[in-house]
């Protein structure tokens, strides 16, 4: 296949390593590599280089890369921008790359790519799907917890401010007999001012990262009292939850961060798991579960000294998740375990013994962690989530005020109408499909047509 | 008996959609039989009076570039020309015509009278003859066996039909017309999907009985523009008023009271409505707020005082119609012709269509028009017209042809139609058009005449008319860019600024306030054919959004052009959930590109499919080898 988009893509781990890799695929490398490097680079040959932004200053400095089509991993002109790792880099050359006329890479698309081009063998076929499939399940996890909360809100607040002025704009435009001018209309031009101001102060914030944070996320279950909070303290080398003998001490949710192997790893506490009697354990429980949900990893703490079913527990309590994250099972309080669990027992499930107590088997299960989220870190961590996120914000944001532009400079109604298609689109690859029959809809339930 | 000619494709149904088939059919040189229930309604407008509008008149003047009838009967008849959205920029643009019934039918029947290769036949069609899922022609109700290994059915005006008038109901077609019941009942015989809608009209008003003092006069334009790429405004016949009113409170009280005996309230009626055309109770309940609203008051034709109330579609029980249109302005004294009434149809889920409009079910079985669940004339005809060429080109052994999205509204259509089907009827509006900036009406013979013309379908006045417009147009932007202007020039008192260096006149016209019609006599340039000179602004004006759109176009039909095998087995593809699964096995999209539009199936599950694909050529390959 003849692809005329360029992909580009963080190819190394997120948050690991001295090295940061960008990998660009398609068309355009020819031009961003020119653009980049200021220099006519040689196929297969390392170049050390200053990496540019559009002023001409460097953004960092590294080997650069180019593969000349066929003769590439994707079979297509390929550049590969090696500098120094670590998020701010990488996003950086990440979104220079883009202004030069490359999109992000889908999970797996570089494979993909490849398959396609004969660069893989039929034999491949199979791992090349499974990972578009395993990617794009951690790409929406990823895409679930970079949009919770106050982020998740506002994108969804803009969201229908943008649908509401499409509304208006294209009702104005496919039924102009209906008294519903709105193109020469004060409020629409109030709405797309406070729109504007919206979007714009979305962007910058998320461009200084303030509203989402990176990492993997392990969510610690288990009943009261299991030990959840000890465990967790065992993890962060500091007392951060309150941990005393009574159920029930950690109604809230609490999040704490460390790094796991060179991964940021986000550990969030929740409420214990048990049939909640009143008010606030319940809402307890529902925001545990809500973690759950939009984590990477579920981590089972089972009182060993009581619960000697913790199997059918475990499923027990995994039961309903629709998601399906990874789960491990810490055994804890070994060091006062009934005779059953001091031994392994067959199961489902990774179970490693532990005692948050002494310490004992705290590092086995930090290397079952890592072992599986370690090498997993790649192209959809949280880092590339929240990149997909500002690269779609910052597009939307362009369309709508170059939207804006036309409509009072030259009132022209139907360009209008189409930067404000872009800017829709852009915003919903973050909030989910929209179709245009979706929007006649909205004019039909909003305004009475109907010659 | 056998009827002894053996046809290349059989049209059944003389509506827009079977009579643009059957022109189609027999332009592209195959020999075609249209079998109608009366040759006296063939080109029948048989709802409003008017042809084109907002996003309609894109596909009036598509069909016309691929040499169709419809654009040029629309100006045999047209009595009313209004441009629509005039100044909101040249892709939103609009022609709408007002036709008289009696003309528009001549035009299209002299028309159907005059072409080569096609046979007209009066008569009911009853059942099709198949063998093995394969059609080998019809049987009429005279039992006369007429063969063709291609059958194109457009007899969609309400198969299965219920007329509702207040807690009255009744089975029949359109007014005055018999249902097509012995063919519907055969067709629900074959393994179709069905769906159940609904339309309605107003009640008609005879003339005489109307007050036309203290309406608002809504004239035609001025100057007079055409439908068709060969029409001038000296073939119109004469040109009358259209007129506006408003309903009361009155009329709102009077159908609030009558609720009670309205079909559409009492659940008698379940078919889907177009939420774009709601009865007038619809509107008065659901936008209770609102005290007045609007109605174009419609001329039926030159000859007759029938008028048209567009805006009162109404199944209200007569005497209630009678009272609310009595409270109207103007219609204080109005004498009904002709009642209004809510009809139910079938329509066949048109996802079970290819992109020829052949049924996936049955080869050589093409269905267009209402029967897959469209309204509107132009989109019948539009239908009509494709289904048309695909059995002719399939008689001559030729691959089918639909142009894409970005090609025609046509396309749109069509792809929107076997794509996503339709819940309510389907009618075009240009929000559906992604690459609007492209589709423009004033394009259309730039965009299809050349096709066109490689199928057979355009003839030669047009074809010459066409290549001389275009040689105009690129000589005369050779010279726009050649000419130069500098400061000082006189040009600089037309802008009202200076030049700060030198600029050709491309340049000059990109900026937002020149005009070419002002910009020419500015610089001493005096071209006559206005429609050249508007081609040329629009190209330039619209540049920069055409550069862009064109780059989301060829991303597009990169996946456009990757087929899939339609009957391939969805429960294979590892990794795609079981919902998408089943969407694609619901629609069997036949490219990449429409699996991609299927609402809900997603971009990696389009990369798993790809995949699949590519692994099962491949292995087949290695067989083979």
């Amino acid at each position: 296949m003849n692809y005329q988009d360029t992909i580009a893509a963080v190819a190394t781990p997120a948050g690991r390593g001295g090295v940061g890799i960008v990998r660009v695929s398609g068309p355009a490398v020819t031009k961003i590599s020119h653009a980049m490097t200021d220099l006519a680079l040689v196929p297969r040959q390392a170049t050390f280089t200053d990496f540019l932004d559009s002023s001409g200053e460097a953004i960092d400095q590294g080997l650069a890369l180019y593969f000349k089509s066929p003769a590439s991993f994707t079979g297509e002109d390929v550049l590969e921008l090696q500098g120094h790792g670590g998020p701010i880099v990488m996003s950086l050359l990440l979104s220079r790359v883009i202004s030069l006329g490359a999109r992000m890479a889908r999970p797996g698309e570089f494979s993909e790519r490849a398959f396609l081009n004969d660069k893989l063998d039929l034999s491949q076929a199979e791992a090349v799907a499974d990972l578009i499939d395993s990617t794009t399940e951690a790409a929406a996890r990823g895409a679930v917890r970079s949009l919770k909360g106050v982020f998740s809100d506002q994108v969804r607040a803009l969201d229908l401010d943008i649908v509401k002025l499409r509304m208006f704009v294209e009702a104005a435009i496919d039924f102009p007999e209906e008294e519903i001018d709105f193109l020469s209309d004060d409020r629409l031009i109030d709405n797309l001012e406070s729109a504007l101001t919206q979007m714009h102060t979305l962007t910058q914030q998320t461009h200084q990262g303030a509203i989402l944070r990176e990492g993997i996320t392990l969510v610690l279950v288990g009943k009261p009292n299991a030990g959840k909070s000890s465990l967790m303290n065992q993890f962060a080398g500091d007392d951060i939850s309150i941990v005393t003998a009574t159920p029930g001490t950690t109604r809230d949710v609490i999040r704490e961060y460390i790094s796991l192997g060179g991964v940021p790893l986000k550990l969030v506490d929740t409420a214990g798991l048990r049939e909640a009697e009143n008010e606030i354990e319940a809402e307890g429980v529902r925001r545990a579960k809500a973690e759950m949900l939009a984590a990477d990893g579920v981590l089972v703490v089972i009182d060993a000294a009581q619960d000697s079913d913790w199997v059918s527990q475990t499923t027990e309590l995994l039961a309903g998740l629709e998601a399906k994250p990874a789960v491990f099972v810490a055994l804890n309080k070994i060091d006062i375990a009934t005779e059953v669990l001091k031994e392994p027992v067959p199961s489902p499930y990774h179970a490693t013994r532990v005692s948050a107590m002494t310490g004992a088997g705290i590092s086995e299960l930090k290397t079952a962690l890592i072992n599986q989220f370690a090498p997993n870190v790649t192209a959809e961590s949280n880092f590339i989530a929240r990149s997909r996120h500002v690269d779609a914000l910052t597009r939307a944001e362009q369309h709508l005020m170059t939207g804006r532009q036309v409509l009072l400079e030259q009132s022209a109604g139907e360009l209008f109408a189409e930067e404000l298609r872009y800017c829709h689109e852009a915003l919903i690859e973050i909030t989910g499909e929209f179709s245009s029959d979706d929007l006649l809809g909205e004019i039909f339930s909003s305004f009475c047509i109907g010659k | 008996m056998d009827f002894p000619t053996t046809y290349d494709v059989i049209v059944v149904g003389g509506g827009h959609a079977g009579t643009e088939a059957a022109l189609a059919s027999a332009r592209s040189g195959a020999l075609t039989l249209l079998i109608t229930q009366n040759i006296d309604t063939l080109g029948q407008m048989s709802c409003n009076p008017a042809i084109g509008g907002i996003g309609k008149s894109h596909l009036v003047k598509e069909i016309d570039a691929l040499g169709g009838v419809m654009a040029k009967a629309a100006d045999a008849a047209g009595i009313h020309f209004r441009i629509l959205n005039s100044r909101k920029g040249p892709a939103v643009r609009a022609t709408r015509a007002q036709a008289d019934r009696q003309l528009y039918r001549a035009a299209v029947r002299q028309t159907l009278e005059n072409q080569e290769n096609l046979h007209i036949f009066q008569q009911t069609v009853d059942d099709l003859i198949v063998a093995e899922d394969v059609v080998q022609g019809v049987i009429t109700s005279g039992n006369i066996r007429f063969s063709a290994g291609r059958v194109v059915l457009t007899v969609g005006t309400f198969l299965g039909g219920i007329i509702h008038v207040g807690m009255e109901k009744k089975a029949g077609g359109r007014a005055g017309d018999a249902p097509s019941n012995n063919l519907a009942d055969r067709l629900r015989e074959l393994p179709f999907q069905v769906g159940r809608l609904k339309t309605g009209t107003p009640p008609r008003i005879d003339g005489k009985s109307v007050n036309f003092e203290g309406l608002e006069a809504q004239p035609g334009e001025d100057p007079r523009p055409v439908m068709s790429f060969m029409g001038h405004a000296d073939q119109h016949p004469a040109q009358v008023n259209c007129h506006i009113t408003y309903t009361t409170a009155k009329t709102h009280d009077i159908i609030r009271a009558g609720l009670d005996r309205s079909p559409l309230f009492t659940g008698e009626i379940d078919g889907v409505g177009p939420r774009y055309c709601p009865s007038i109770e619809d509107k008065v309940v659901r936008f209770a707020d609102r005290d007045s609203h609007q109605i174009f008051i419609e001329p039926e034709g030159l000859n007759t005082h029938e008028l048209y109330p567009n805006g009162i579609s109404t199944s209200l029980p007569f005497d209630v119609q009678l009272a609310l249109v009595r409270s109207i302005g103007g219609f204080e004294n109005a004498v009904i012709t002709r009642p209004g009434y809510a009809i139910e149809y079938d329509y066949f889920e048109p996802r079970d269509l290819r992109s020829s409009l052949e049924t996936k079910h049955m080869k050589g079985l093409y269905f267009a028009g209402q029967i897959n669940g469209t309204t509107g004339y132009e989109e019948a005809a539009a239908q009509g017209l494709v289904a048309g060429i695909n059995a002719a080109r399939a008689a001559q052994g030729l691959e089918s042809w639909c142009p894409a999205r970005n090609e025609a509204y046509i396309g749109v259509l069509i792809d929107d139609l076997i794509t996503m089907g339709t819940k309510e009827p389907y009618r075009m509006f240009t929000s559906r058009a992604e690459y609007r900036l492209v589709l423009r009406q004033d394009n259309a013979d730039r965009r299809l005449t050349e096709v066109g013309r490689k199928m057979g379908l355009v003839g030669d006045a047009r074809w010459a008319r066409y290549n001389e417009k275009l040689e105009r147009i690129e000589s005369r932007k050779t010279t726009l860019a050649s000419h130069l202007c500098r400061p000082n020039d006189a040009v600089e008192a037309y802008l009202g600024q200076k030049l700060s260096r030198e600029y050709n006149l491309s340049d000059l016209l990109r900026r937002p306030k020149v005009d070419i019609a002002s910009l020419l006599p500015a610089v001493g340039l005096h071209w006559d054919d206005d429609e050249v000179n508007e081609q040329i602004e629009i190209d330039l004006k619209y540049e920069g959004y055409i550069v862009r759109q064109q780059e989301e176009i060829d991303r597009m039909l990169t996946q456009h052009e990757v087929p899939i095998p339609i009957d391939l087995d969805y429960g294979l593809i590892q990794g795609i959930s079981n919902e998408v699964r089943q969407k694609l096995a619901d629609v069997r999209p036949e490219s990449i590109g429409q699996a991609g539009r299927i609402s809900g199936v997603t971009p990696a599950a389009v990369s798993l499919l790809l995949i699949y694909l590519k692994k099962t050529r491949q292995l087949d390959d290695r067989r083979r080898a």
